[in-house]
């Protein structure tokens, strides 16, 4: 290595109107939005009938609805995932607690007698259960999140094949089945569940004070327990969420091909979850947190998928580009970098 | 330049910048072969940059080192340990769960062929124990060994190269009484067989049990090198405080254990203490009256604060609240029964810094009323607005965050986070600490004031100059342990430091 060393560049001095910006939510959203609109761009233009939408039946069809649809078991994820990474912590459990949920759901809808509202209960009830084993080893006993959660990532996929003697369970039930297949005012119905997800969680964590808490947490532990935080019950919160966030997609994903699959619902999609809120801005370091960053993130990733989909790209060599694109969206995210490609610009200019 | 003939380490004109600050300014430093040194300094005295320069950890702007005569400019840990240069930090940095042989021995295991030669290990590090005087079962986990063991093993570590000098920085900070002795015996061997010896500790009686020589620093210069049986007490924490003594004869102290107090006690601690923290004491805080609590650093100012803020749980003795027996076990439970604390360290214990001055001075208030009671947006920009009027907090408005401003208007920020939740004790723990003049003495003036209001504060300070003028008790620490309390009249500079030092001059 050279041993010149560069001084780094003095920081640019900031005008006054620059620091009395606020920072508002949506300016969040601009790079993020920003990702996304470069791929629409890029399908507007080479991918043929991306953005047809036809009426059917009273249901709207077309490339757009179905990234919102199979976009939304990520979206749930990444709700509870946002809140889980504001706290500096990560949960990789949700996909194992997806085939949990899925498991319960399909088990006791078979079994005749049980009421809907039970199945539903239940199946949501032991995924929250799920996030409070995690909150409980993370809060309680201080174990770090990525191995607290590593524990259930592993062992959940073994409890949801317990639960289904080993078997892919199917069922046949239209209530059920409504959840990941129906479809309300020509929308489908995941949809409807993802937005209302997002507007509930948005409106909990600023209308009541633990949005603030969870970001001062996030942000400085050791500072927001000295200021009277409590900070074991925050976190234990947090991934209790996540559990609940993860048996609604967990339901979502078994009633859309209405069987429950231990082996296979939800695997991978912790990954997919986690990107969506990196993508979305809120940093793995934990503080502030986007909850509508992080459904854009989801967005992004599904879209993604589609177009290499739509694009004929061949599903072996799918992820690279895939990996490319989320590549320059985090790099635009990143100020460092944002700076460095700047730079020789303004030089120029002074 | 004057070459001391048995000098084993030479550092002249030493000078070190980081941006903005000069943390070391021409530093001579010279350590002889079989003496231990003390490197005695208050925070920001540039003792740990000396080190960090001497082990390679940092470049040196200017001046020389010399060991042995030769001129060396290590540029990494290895390389300082490699020309003779080894130190064991205060945080032991070995693996709890390897055997202390491993230990002794990772990074230069004997091997033969690529595999380790475990019975060469195990002499090796007998060995290395045994140079130390004592024997030990090399085998054992490290972690099954007391701390003063694994102390031993750091050192035993060090020394396994061929060590000429070596550094302990601050070593005694976890051991008990006996722990101690059975480290100095070893140092004092270690001096026997010509090692020069470099110790940084806060510890004065610690330093007159064993050091030899004391250099002092302040402020990043250098105040003077001093033989240590020559070298009063009282001298040593003038030195280090950068007070000069005047000729005065010095005031009667020792048993200046304050005059009963005509205010109501608020806080009352009956020999509270900690194991390993700070030695029982008894200390009373009224209503309405500023206690300063004086000592070095080190001496055991926070952890009293920690223990009254329910950081630490207080593990003898009893504390009174308003004459009724009080236990939190948590700040927040604290800070409901009226406590608030502003610590020393602000940007790792205090701010938020990615949050706004908005949020950050809510939180506590926020924490207080709980989750579910949000205080309204309109609410918040109010108490926001008048806090940032009444502490004047220079900022272009209360969204910005919190790391983008000066230190001084970090810390009343903090104090506003406190105000608003109306409490009646206020512990301030270094609040004019790195924080330009102008603030220094609005926030000083706040404190009065807030003491007329009725709030009781518990003021700990290195100034010493604040302490007397502010404080109408003074309660002094020294070596984790109250070794007296100042009332009105009795309270200056220089009692106090004769307090520090141990009452009678040696």
């Amino acid at each position: 290595m050279n041993s010149v060393v560069t001084a780094p560049a003095p920081a640019p001095i900031k005008s006054e109107r620059f620091q009395k910006r606020e920072i508002r939510w949506w300016s969040s959203l601009l790079w993020p939005m920003a990702g996304l609109g470069l791929l629409l761009l890029f399908n507007l233009i080479f991918t043929q009938g991306f953005f047809h939408i036809e009426i059917r039946d009273g249901h709207l069809y077309g490339v757009l609805i179905d990234i919102l649809n199979h976009g939304s078991e990520v979206m749930l994820l990444s709700l509870g995932m946002t809140v889980v990474i504001a706290t500096a912590g990560v949960d990789l459990s949700v996909g194992a607690v997806m085939a949990i949920a899925g498991a319960v759901a399909a088990q006791l809808i078979n079994r005749a007698g049980v009421p809907f509202p039970v199945v539903i209960g239940a199946s949501l009830g032991l995924a929250v259960v799920a996030g409070c084993w995690n909150g409980l080893l993370v809060a309680a006993f201080d174990v770090q999140p990525i191995v607290a959660t590593l524990i259930l990532m592993v062992a959940g996929r073994g409890v949801a094949q317990l639960i289904t003697g080993g078997q892919i369970i199917t069922f046949n039930d239209a209530r059920l089945s409504f959840i990941g297949n129906g479809s309300v005012l020509g929308l489908p119905f995941p949809v409807w569940l993802s937005f209302g997800m997002l507007g509930l969680t948005a409106l909990v964590t600023r209308k009541t004070a633990i949005g603030l808490f969870i970001e001062s947490v996030g942000d400085n532990q050791t500072a927001s327990t000295y200021s009277g935080v409590r900070a074991g019950r925050i976190k234990f919160l947090v991934y209790a969420f996540a559990g609940l966030c993860s048996g609604l997609a967990g339901l979502v994903a078994c009633s859309n091909i209405k069987c429950a699959d231990a082996n296979h619902a939800g695997l991978f999609l912790e990954l997919d979850a986690i990107l969506a809120v990196v993508i979305g801005g809120t940093s793995l370091m934990g503080g502030r947190f986007y909850l509508a960053g992080a459904i854009v993130g989801a967005l992004f990733i599904q879209t993604l998928t589609t177009t290499m989909y739509m694009q004929n790209v061949s599903a072996d060599i799918a992820p690279v580009p895939k990996a490319l694109a989320v590549l320059i969206v985090c790099l635009l995210q990143s100020p460092v970098f944002r700076r460095k490609v700047m730079a020789p610009f303004r030089r120029k200019r002074a | 330049m004057a070459t001391d003939p048995q000098a084993l380490l030479e550092i002249r004109g030493l000078t070190k910048s980081f941006p903005g600050v000069k943390a070391l300014q021409g530093v001579d430093f010279t350590v002889r072969r079989g003496e231990v040194h003390a490197l005695m300094g208050e925070n920001g005295a540039g003792k740990s940059t000396l080190i960090k320069v001497l082990t390679g950890v940092y470049p040196r702007d200017s001046g020389t080192v010399r060991l042995d005569g030769t001129e060396i400019r290590p540029d990494s840990p290895k390389a300082a340990e490699a020309v003779g240069i080894s130190t064991v930090y205060q945080e032991v940095n070995l693996i709890p769960h390897l055997s202390v042989a491993e230990n002794i021995c990772l990074g230069r295991q004997p091997t033969r062929l690529g595999m380790i030669r475990w019975r060469a290990m195990a002499r090796r590090a007998e060995a290395a124990m045994a140079r130390l005087g004592l024997r030990v079962d090399v085998t054992r986990p490290l972690s099954s060994c007391s701390i003063a063991i694994q102390q031993m093993v750091a050192i035993a570590r060090a020394l396994d190269v061929s060590a000429k000098l070596l550094i302990l920085d601050e070593p005694t900070s976890s051991l008990d009484e006996n722990e101690v002795e059975e480290l100095f015996s070893v140092i004092r061997k270690l001096r026997g067989e010509g090692l020069g010896v470099v110790i940084v500790t806060h510890f004065l009686d610690q330093v007159y049990a064993i050091s030899d020589r004391i250099t002092v620093l302040r402020d990043g210069g250098l105040v003077g090198e001093y033989e240590t049986a020559r070298l009063p007490r009282m001298e040593l924490v003038s030195r280090m405080i950068g007070k000069e003594l005047s000729q005065v004869p010095p005031t009667q102290s020792g048993d200046v254990a304050g005059k009963s107090s005509t205010r109501e006690p608020f806080v009352e601690l009956k020999q509270c203490g900690r194991r390993g923290s700070i030695a029982p004491m008894d200390l009373s805080i009224g209503k309405g009256e500023i206690v300063g609590l004086a000592g070095l650093l080190g001496s055991g100012r926070t952890e009293t604060a920690r223990l009254i803020f329910g950081i630490d749980k207080i593990q003898t003795g009893e504390m009174r609240v308003e004459g009724k027996p009080a236990e939190y076990r948590s700040p927040s439970e604290a800070i409901r029964a009226g406590f608030a604390f502003t610590p020393e360290n602000r940007k790792s214990d205090g701010i938020i810094p990615h949050l706004s001055i908005r949020e950050n001075i809510m939180l506590a208030l926020q924490a207080r009323h709980g989750v579910a009671k949000a205080i309204s947006r309109k609410q918040q920009d109010e108490i926001v607005e008048k806090f940032i009027q009444l502490l004047g907090i220079s900022t272009p408005g209360p969204e910005q965050l919190v790391m983008n401003l000066s230190g001084g208007n970090q810390q009343k920020v903090l104090l506003a986070r406190w105000l608003a939740t109306q409490p009646r004790l206020l512990i301030l723990d270094e609040p004019t600490r790195g924080i330009d003049v102008g603030a220094k003495a609005e926030i000083l003036k706040l404190m009065q004031s807030l003491g007329r209001d009725g709030m009781s504060i518990l003021f700990i300070s290195s100034e010493l100059e604040e302490v007397v003028r502010y404080s109408e008790r003074v309660v002094v620490l020294r070596d984790r342990a109250k070794v007296g309390e100042l009332a009105g009249a009795q309270i200056n500079e220089e009692a106090i430091m004769h307090t520090i030092a141990g009452g009678a001059s040696e």
